[in-house]
C-alpha cells in the first residue's frame, strides 16, 4: 500500500485522476440527459458498436494514434445510433431489441476484424483489447489532453444549446412544434454522448461505461426536480465517483479502475435512493405509514359514527370487535384498531369506559363529516 | 344461499399517498346489466381491478358467490382496456378468442375441437368472421374491441367485468356491443360495464354505480341516477 | 468426430436454444434484460468458482443461473420503487454485479485459470479441445452435450408450455385471472435464459449472445404475423447465419462466433429494408403514395368546396393555387400532374374543374 503523500504527488496518478475526473462530469452531465429521455441504455449500445471503427481506422492506418482511433470509434457509434433510430422508427421493433441487436453485431464485426489484425505479423495492436475493460493506469498525458480539451467543448456545447435541450429532453414533439428543429437537437445530443462514451472507453472500457452514464443521473434526479439542479448534482457524483474511484484502484493493490469507480457511482446511487428527501425511500415509508396510518383512523371512526347511527343513543359505546366488519379479525387487524381508536381518543374523537368499549363524541362526529366531504361524498 | 351474487366489503385501495377507493361497498345481485360512472381518476378501473384480485386492496373483501374470488375464477369473464396490450403481438384475431379458453383447459393442454368452435362461435355472434385471420394490429379500434367481447364470451363466465369496451368505436359497433351484453343479461348474467358517456346510461343500463373515489350511490338506473346524485358525483372535483 | 464438425454442430445448437428463447424476449420487451443477465452470470461463475474450486462443476451452471435470475429481480425490484425508469435499472444493476465479478477475479483468482476475456468473448474454435470421456471412451465434445442438453430443455419448456408463454405475454392481467400465474411463468422463462446464456458463453461469449439471442427474433418479427411462424423462421434464420458465419470465419481465419454475430446483423439489416410488407423501403413507400393521395384528396375538396359559390373563379386559378393550399410549387406541380392524368380534373383558361370522375373519388369513402 502506498502512503497518502506518496500518493498526492505521484504525477502519474495525477494524470489518471485528472482524466476521470473530467470523464465523470461529462458523463454525469449527458446522462442526465440520456435519463430523462428515458434512452438509458443508448450509452452501452454505442460505447460497443465503437469497437468495429476503432479496428477499422487501425487496419488502415497502422498506427495506434488516439485522434484517429477516437474518429473511427464516433463514426461507427454513430453509425449504430443511426441504425438503432432508424429500426425504432420504421418497424414496430421496440427500441430495446434494436439495442440488443446493434450492440452485440457490431461488437461481433469487431472481434472479427480484430482477430483479422491480430494474423497480421508486426502489426502493432497492443492494448487494443484494453477497450474492453479499459486502462486508467496506460493513460498518456496526451490521452488526457485530449480528454480534457474534448470534456470543455461537450460542456460548451451543453452550456450554449441549455434551452433547447432542456426543451427537448422534456417534451421533443412541443419541442418541434415551437419550430426548434429536432432532429438536429437529436443529432447534436447523440453525438457528443457519442464523443463522451468514446473518451471513457480508454479508462473505464466498454461494459461500465454504461453505469457512468446512467448512475450520475438517475442519482441527482432523487434530490430535485429541476433540471439545472440535477444537472449540476450529476456532474458533481461523476466526479466524485471519478477521483474516488481512482484513488481507491491506486491506494488497494490489485483493484482495477474501472470496476472500482463503479462501485462507488453505486453507492452513492443507493444512498440517493433510500436517504432522498421526498422521493427517497425511507422519506416515503415514513409518509406511507402516516398516511396509512390516517386512513386506518379515518375508517374506524366512520365505522364508530356507522355503527352508532343504528342506535337510538348515537354515543352508545361498542367493543372494538365489531368496528371492523370487512376484515378477518386477526390479532394485527385487531391491533391496528387499537391503535387508531387511541390515537382518535388523543384527539378527543372518542372516548372509551372500564369495558374497553368505545364511544363517538361530538368532535368526532364533526370529522367524520369533514372526512365525508373530502372523499367528495354528501354532507351530513 | 346468499342474496347478492357479488359483495364487496369496507375495500379501500391507496397508491402512495391518497386512497384511490375509499371504504367502497358494493352489492351487486345477479342478473343485472351495471354501469361504473365517474370523473376521472375516480377509480372505476381500479375497482375492476380490485375485485379481481389484479390489484391488492389495503384492506377489505371481495365475495363473488359467498365465496372468495379464487374458488369463483372460473365464472368470472374480464375484458381489460384496450391499450393493455400490445397490439403488434404475432397473433390473429381467431387465436385471440381462442385464448379466452384457456382458462377452461388448464395448463400443458392444447385447445381442442371443442374450444375451436367455441371460437368460431364466439366471433361469429360479434360478427367478424370476416377478419378470423387478420393480425390484430390491422384491426380498427371497434374490431379490436369486438375481439376482446368474443374473448370473454368464450370464458363462458356468469360474470363479466369490462374496462370501458365502448371506447374509441364507432356508433354501430356500440350498438353492436351493447346487444350483445343486453342478451348476456337476458341469459341470466351479470354484466359490470365501466363507462364514461352519462348521455347513455339510461338507455344502456339498468343498474348503476356512481363512484368518485368512494361510492355515492348504487342501485337501479331510474332510482340513483338522478341529477342530485350526479352532481355529487362530479360536482366535487377541485 | 471431426473437430470442424464438432465446431458446427455446437454452433448450431447454441443458436437454436438462443434463436427459440429469443422470440419470447423480443415479445416481452426483454431484450437488454438479456444483455444483463449475460454479464452478471460472471458473478455467479466467479462465486462458485471460489466454493468448488472447480471450473467444470455442474454447480456452475446452477450457480450462474440463480445469479441471473436474481439479476431480473434486482432490476424489476428498483423498477418497482418508480424511482427510475425501466431501462435504467438495468443499466444499473447489471455493471455493479459484473464489477464485482471482475474485483474478485483481479484480486483473489489471479494465478487461476479464470479467464475473463474467455467469458466475454468466448471461444468456438476450442470448442473440441474439451472432450466427454465415460469410462474411457471419448464420446466427442463436451459442449455439444451439454448445450444439447440446454436445447432439449428449452425446446420442452416451450412446446409444453406455448399456450401459457402466449397468453402471459399477450395478456398479463387475462393469465392471472385464468389462473396461470404470470409470474411463475416469467421467472421460468428468465431461468432458462440465464441457463441458455451460461451454456452458451463458453462458446460465443456473452456479448456475442445477445446477437444469437435478438437477431433472428427481430428478422423473424418482420417476416410473419403469426408467432409459431415467428419461431419457425427465428430457427431457421439463426442455423442459416450460423452456417453461412462459420464459413466465411474459415475463409477468412477470424473469430467464428464474431463472424456468425456479423453475419445476424447482416441478415437482419438486409430484412429490415427490404422485408416485404414491414421492410423499411416498404414503409417509405407506403407512406409517401399516402402522403400523395392526401394531397391529391384535399385539392379535390377544396375545388369541390367551393364549386357554386362566390370565390369559386379566385380559388380555382392555377396560378394562384399555391397560396391557397400553401404548397409549394414543385409539390403542387406533381399533384396537378398527378389529378389531370387520373382525368380528376381539367384545366380550362387557367381555371381548375372537377370531372365527374373527379368528384367520385372524392366522395367514395
Amino acid at each position: 500500500m502506498i502512503s497518502i503523500e506518496a500518493l498526492l504527488s505521484d504525477y502519474t496518478l495525477q494524470i489518471v485522476t485528472l482524466g476521470s475526473a473530467m470523464l465523470g462530469v461529462v458523463s454525469g452531465v449527458l446522462g442526465s440527459f440520456a435519463v430523462l429521455r428515458k434512452q438509458s441504455l443508448l450509452g452501452d449500445a454505442v460505447s460497443h458498436a465503437a469497437l468495429p471503427g476503432i479496428v477499422f481506422v487501425f487496419l488502415l492506418t497502422g498506427i495506434k494514434q488516439t485522434e484517429m482511433l477516437l474518429l473511427g470509434a464516433l463514426i461507427s457509434g454513430l453509425l449504430g445510433t443511426l441504425i438503432i433510430i432508424s429500426i425504432d422508427r420504421y418497424t414496430r421493433i421496440k427500441f430495446d431489441s434494436a439495442l440488443g441487436l446493434i450492440l452485440s453485431s457490431f461488437f461481433g464485426l469487431g472481434l472479427v476484424l480484430l482477430t483479422y489484425i491480430q494474423k497480421i505479423p508486426n502489426a502493432n495492436q497492443a492494448g487494443l483489447e484494453s477497450f474492453i475493460f479499459g486502462q486508467a493506469s496506460t493513460l498518456l498525458k496526451r490521452d488526457v489532453y485530449i480528454m480534457i480539451a474534448l470534456g470543455t467543448i461537450i460542456l460548451l456545447i451543453v452550456g450554449l444549446l441549455w434551452k433547447e435541450l432542456k426543451i427537448f429532453s422534456f417534451d421533443p414533439e412541443f419541442a418541434q412544434s415551437l419550430g426548434f428543429p429536432d432532429k438536429k437537437i437529436n443529432i447534436i445530443l447523440s453525438s457528443i454522448t457519442v464523443v463522451a462514451i468514446i473518451i471513457g472507453l480508454q479508462s473505464v472500457g466498454v461494459i461500465l461505461m454504461s453505469a457512468l452514464l446512467i448512475a450520475p443521473g438517475v442519482a441527482a434526479r432523487q434530490w430535485t426536480d429541476q433540471l439545472s439542479v440535477m444537472v449540476i448534482l450529476a456532474a458533481t457524483f461523476g466526479l466524485m465517483a471519478g477521483v474516488l474511484g481512482t484513488v481507491l484502484s491506486s491506494l488497494v493493490e490489485n483493484m482495477p479502475t474501472g470496476p472500482a469507480i463503479v462501485i462507488v457511482i453505486s453507492l452513492i446511487v443507493f444512498l440517493s435512493l433510500f436517504l432522498a428527501t421526498k422521493r427517497g425511500l425511507l422519506w416515503r415509508h415514513l409518509q406511507m405509514r402516516k398516511n396509512s396510518r390516517a386512513i386506518n383512523e379515518e375508517r374506524v371512526l366512520t365505522a364508530l359514527y356507522q355503527l352508532a347511527l343504528n342506535h337510538d343513543d348515537i354515543y352508545h359505546a361498542h367493543q372494538t370487535a365489531m368496528l371492523n366488519p370487512g376484515e378477518a379479525i386477526t390479532r394485527k387487524a385487531d391491533k391496528n384498531i387499537v391503535n387508531s381508536l387511541h390515537a382518535l381518543r388523543a384527539k378527543g374523537y372518542v372516548r372509551s369506559d372500564y369495558f374497553d368499549t368505545w364511544a363517538i363524541t361530538d368532535a368526532g362526529i364533526e370529522q367524520v363529516s369533514r372526512i365525508m366531504v373530502e372523499n367528495g361524498g354528501e354532507e351530513l | 344461499m346468499p342474496k347478492y351474487l357479488i359483495e364487496v366489503e369496507d375495500m379501500t385501495v391507496a397508491y402512495e399517498k391518497k386512497p384511490v377507493l375509499w371504504d367502497i361497498d358494493l352489492k351487486i345481485p345477479k342478473g343485472v346489466l351495471m354501469a361504473i360512472v365517474g370523473p376521472n381518476g375516480a377509480g372505476k378501473s381500479t375497482l375492476i381491478k380490485a375485485m379481481l384480485d389484479l390489484v391488492k386492496p389495503i384492506s377489505g373483501k371481495v365475495l363473488f358467490n359467498g365465496a372468495d374470488y379464487h374458488s369463483q375464477r372460473r365464472y368470472i369473464g374480464y375484458v381489460p382496456q384496450r391499450e393493455s396490450v400490445d397490439w403488434d403481438f404475432p397473433t390473429s384475431v381467431f387465436d385471440v378468442v381462442l385464448m379466452g379458453t384457456y382458462g377452461q383447459i388448464g395448463w400443458i393442454k392444447r385447445p381442442g375441437r371443442k374450444e375451436k368452435e367455441k371460437a368460431l362461435d364466439a366471433i361469429k355472434k360479434v360478427g367478424m368472421e370476416e377478419f378470423i385471420d387478420r393480425q390484430i394490429s390491422q384491426l380498427s379500434g371497434g374490431q379490436q374491441q369486438r375481439v376482446f367481447l368474443a374473448r370473454a364470451l368464450v370464458q363462458d363466465a356468469d360474470i363479466y367485468f369490462m374496462d370501458e369496451p365502448l371506447q374509441g368505436v364507432d356508433a354501430r359497433t356500440e350498438k353492436a356491443i351493447i346487444r350483445i351484453l343486453q342478451k348476456l343479461r337476458t341469459n341470466g348474467k351479470t354484466v359490470v360495464v365501466v363507462h364514461h358517456d352519462l348521455q347513455t346510461v339510461q338507455e344502456y343500463f339498468d343498474w348503476v354505480t356512481l363512484l368518485n373515489t368512494k361510492i355515492i350511490k348504487y342501485g337501479r338506473v331510474e332510482e340513483v341516477f338522478n341529477e342530485d346524485n350526479l352532481k355529487i358525483t362530479y360536482g366535487k372535483i377541485v | 468426430m471431426n473437430p470442424q464438425l464438432e465446431i458446427i454442430i455446437t454452433a448450431v445448437i447454441v443458436s437454436s436454444a438462443c434463436a427459440l428463447l429469443g422470440v419470447f424476449l423480443v415479445l416481452r420487451k426483454m431484450a437488454m434484460m438479456t444483455d444483463a443477465i449475460a454479464h452478471t452470470i460472471l458473478l455467479g461463475i466467479v462465486l462458485v468458482f471460489f466454493i468448488t474450486e472447480s471450473l467444470t462443476s455442474p454447480f456452475l451452471i446452477i450457480g450462474a443461473a440463480a445469479m441471473g435470475v436474481l439479476t431480473v429481480y434486482l432490476t424489476e425490484l428498483l423498477q418497482r420503487t418508480k424511482l427510475m425508469a425501466e431501462d435504467s435499472s438495468i443499466g444499473l444493476v447489471f455493471p455493479l454485479l459484473f464489477s464485482i465479478a471482475i474485483i474478485l477475479i483481479t484480486r483473489y483468482a489471479g494465478n487461476v485459470h479464470l479467464d475473463v476475456d474467455a467469458v466475454l468473448l468466448g471461444e468456438l474454435a476450442f470448442v473440441p479441445f474439451d472432450r466427454f470421456i465415460v469410462l474411457g471412451r471419448d464420446l466427442g465434445a463436451r459442449a455439444i452435450y451439454i448445450m444439447g442438453a440446454i436445447l432439449l430443455l428449452d425446446l420442452f419448456f416451450v412446446t409444453l408450455f406455448y399456450k401459457e408463454l402466449k397468453l402471459v405475454t399477450f395478456d398479463r392481467a387475462l393469465a392471472s385471472i385464468l389462473g396461470f400465474s404470470p409470474l411463475l411463468i416469467h421467472y421460468a422463462l428468465m431461468g432458462l435464459v440465464s441457463i441458455t446464456a451460461v451454456g452458451a458463453f463458453e462458446a460465443v461469449g456473452s456479448i456475442l449472445v445477445i446477437a444469437f439471442m435478438i437477431g433472428p427474433p427481430i428478422s423473424a418479427y418482420l417476416l410473419t404475423d403469426k408467432l409459431s411462424n415467428m419461431l419457425f423462421f427465428s430457427l431457421l434464420i439463426g442455423i442459416i447465419n450460423t452456417l453461412i458465419g462459420y464459413q466465411i470465419s474459415v475463409y477468412f481465419d477470424v473469430s467464428i462466433a464474431g463472424s456468425i454475430a456479423t453475419m445476424i446483423g447482416i441478415t437482419f439489416l438486409f430484412i429490415f429494408i427490404f422485408a416485404p410488407q414491414r421492410g423499411m423501403v416498404t414503409m417509405i413507400y407506403t407512406r409517401r403514395i399516402q402522403q400523395l393521395d392526401y394531397a391529391v384528396k384535399s385539392l379535390l375538396f377544396h375545388l369541390y368546396n367551393h364549386e357554386g359559390t362566390a370565390q369559386e373563379k379566385e380559388e380555382s386559378k392555377r396560378d394562384s393555387l399555391h397560396e391557397h393550399l400553401h404548397w409549394e410549387d414543385r409539390f403542387l406541380e406533381k399533384i396537378l400532374k398527378k389529378v389531370i392524368r387520373e382525368q380528376y380534373v381539367v384545366v380550362k383558361q387557367g381555371y381548375l374543374k372537377l370531372t365527374p370522375g373527379g368528384r367520385e373519388y372524392l366522395i367514395k369513402d
